[in-house]
């Protein structure tokens, strides 16, 4: 138990892991003295039953007195010292064992999240086409952070901007989805790691590597993928347009800023979000 | 002079080869142990199909030696491993050479693996008492695969990139620990920068430990049980004793025969 308080505490704090060390050198303490009290035993590992028996008649009243009978289990000191060796092997191994573990599998599922990026202010994305934004997730990493973003402007919903933000990512395993209608190339813009290039007219988006094809909204409209594209959550701050963490959705009613969007947490590529099937994966990691 | 024995200039070199080969014998047995590996009973019908097995093991080993020499060169992170590539296929001396082994003999690495699982169906070498050692090659053949998928990714070019994507996400689709799994691989909810030196460590130094540690328990096994007799064999081989073929036909002719020694 030590142990995995131990392990736990690598992950979460160096106190939990200290009292976790505590816990599993006294109890690996108290079992090795459980193993000595079973040595007096072994004193007299050579005598016959019969003779222990005899002996046995001689302790004097009060005392215990020690009954050896044939069948019962010695505890000699030489099975003491395999099992100490064997155990305190173990627990030495546990120990070098547990960190390195951990150290190769913790790191995958802690830390995780993006923060929100600028993609630029609201003027930039004209009403009702889609735009080609691709940034940096997290510049400090580089080109391998690039994130693509096909981002709409749906016009005013309530008095507050509403955008369409979809992920590149297909829900079928994950290459890169393309919009399906020419972009304006000669109109592309930068601004640090930030790319924008306009689309003309599109009529949905496709998958080159295993031909999954989607509508508008990024509903599937054939092929393999199993469910629709998942979004971007956005923000708009100081009139520049924010986006944040994906999410995955199982399908879109509707069009443009009154679409209703049926909404799940973010799902891996090739899992389905809703029906029957997504019970294949009640826990996801932590994104 | 003349009363010692001459020895003549032969003596004396094989008197010099053969002294440190026996002192190493004398002090550690290695070389009948060597010889025991090498020259060991087999049965007289045996089969060229009978050495895709060793031919597995020789593909393993260009595999391992040219890893290493690729290991030198290489630069496994974002930035530098494309670039590195090119250069040990431009500018490195025989680099085309080396790369160009480890690229086409991980293919045939691959294949040989599977004709040797073919030859063992076919011929029934993985029944009674060669179970085990079946399962072991199952777990090689995984092993070997995972090294497939691993090392393609290493080129860093846009065919080991996305290749690389949809393999994840493949494993990501497992039931219930797949997305677990993908995370893992990635290193994260993304492919980042860490995951180009992940799948490096993976392809060079955990699964290939593994593969060094279940090809000996596959030798050890093959040296015990020995080898299988073809199908088509009227010898039970390996025992200096003659098995009647009904014996052993549906059996699968293996070495010990139904209740052996």
């Amino acid at each position: 138990m030590g142990v995995v308080v131990f392990m736990v505490g690598l992950i979460v704090s160096w106190s939990i892991a200290g009292l976790g060390a505590i816990i599993a050198l006294a109890f690996a303490f108290l079992w090795v003295r459980d193993l000595t009290t079973g040595t007096p035993l072994a004193v007299a590992p050579d005598v016959e039953p019969e003779r222990a028996a005899a002996v046995d008649i001689s302790v004097p009243p009060g005392e215990t007195p020690m009954v050896l009978s044939p069948d019962e289990e010695r505890f000699p000191r030489s099975k003491f010292l395999e099992l100490s060796t064997l155990g305190l092997g173990g627990v030495i191994g546990g120990i070098v064992t547990a960190p390195a573990l951990g150290f190769m599998i913790a790191p995958s599922f802690l830390k995780q999240g993006t923060k929100d990026h600028d993609l630029g202010p609201l003027s930039d994305f004209p009403q009702d086409k889609y735009v080609v934004a691709t940034y940096m997730s997290d510049p400090a990493q580089g080109e391998v952070s690039r994130r693509t973003a096909y981002v709409r402007y749906n016009g005013p919903l309530n008095g507050q901007p509403s955008f369409t933000v979809i992920s590149n990512h297909c829900a079928h395993l994950g290459c890169p989805v393309q919009p399906n209608g020419p972009l304006e190339e000669d109109k592309k813009t930068q601004n640090g790691d930030v790319t924008l290039i306009p689309t003309i007219s599109i009529a949905g988006f496709g998958c080159p590597c295993h031909g999954g094809q989607y509508d508008t909204e990024g509903n599937r409209t054939s092929g393999p993928p199993v469910r629709a594209l998942d979004r971007y959550s956005f923000s708009i701050r100081n009139g520049h347009l924010f986006v944040g963490h994906a999410f995955s959705v199982s399908h879109v009613d509707g069009v443009g800023a009154t679409a209703k969007i049926h909404k799940w947490k973010q799902a891996y590529p090739g899992e389905p979000v809703s029906g029957l099937e997504s019970w294949l994966y009640p826990i996801q990691p932590p994104h | 002079m003349a009363t010692t024995p001459k020895r003549t200039q032969k003596d004396q070199l094989q008197e010099a080869i053969l002294y440190p080969i026996d002192w190493i014998e004398e002090r550690s047995g290695l070389v009948g142990g060597i010889k025991y590996f090498l020259f060991r009973k087999v049965p007289g019908d045996i089969n060229w199909f009978q050495t895709l097995g060793s031919a597995t093991l020789t593909a393993f080993l260009v595999q391992a030696l040219t890893g290493v020499i690729l290991a030198m060169y290489y630069k496994p992170d974002p930035q530098n491993a494309y670039s590195s590539i090119q250069h040990i296929t431009n500018d490195v001396f025989a680099g085309w050479l080396v790369r160009g082994m480890h690229k086409w003999g991980a293919s045939v690495f691959i294949i040989l693996m599977f004709m040797h699982m073919g030859r063992v169906f076919l011929f029934g070498a993985y029944k009674y008492p060669r179970e085990l050692n079946w399962i072991i090659g199952v777990l090689l053949l995984a092993s070997g695969l995972a090294e497939g998928f691993t090392g393609y990714l290493l080129p860093w070019d846009q065919t080991a990139y996305w290749a690389t994507v949809v393999g994840i996400n493949l494993n990501g689709t497992a039931p219930f620990l797949g997305p677990f799994i993908a995370q893992f691989l990635q290193g994260g909810t993304y492919i980042d920068d860490g995951t180009i030196a992940r799948f490096y460590a993976i392809h060079m130094l955990l699964i290939p430990g593994a593969i060094i540690a279940l090809i000996t328990l596959h030798l050890y096994l093959v040296i015990r049980l020995g080898v299988t007799s073809p199908p088509w064999s009227k010898e039970a081989a390996g025992t200096g004793s003659i098995v009647k073929r009904e014996k052993t036909a549906r059996t699968g002719l293996s070495r010990f025969g139904r209740g052996g020694r």
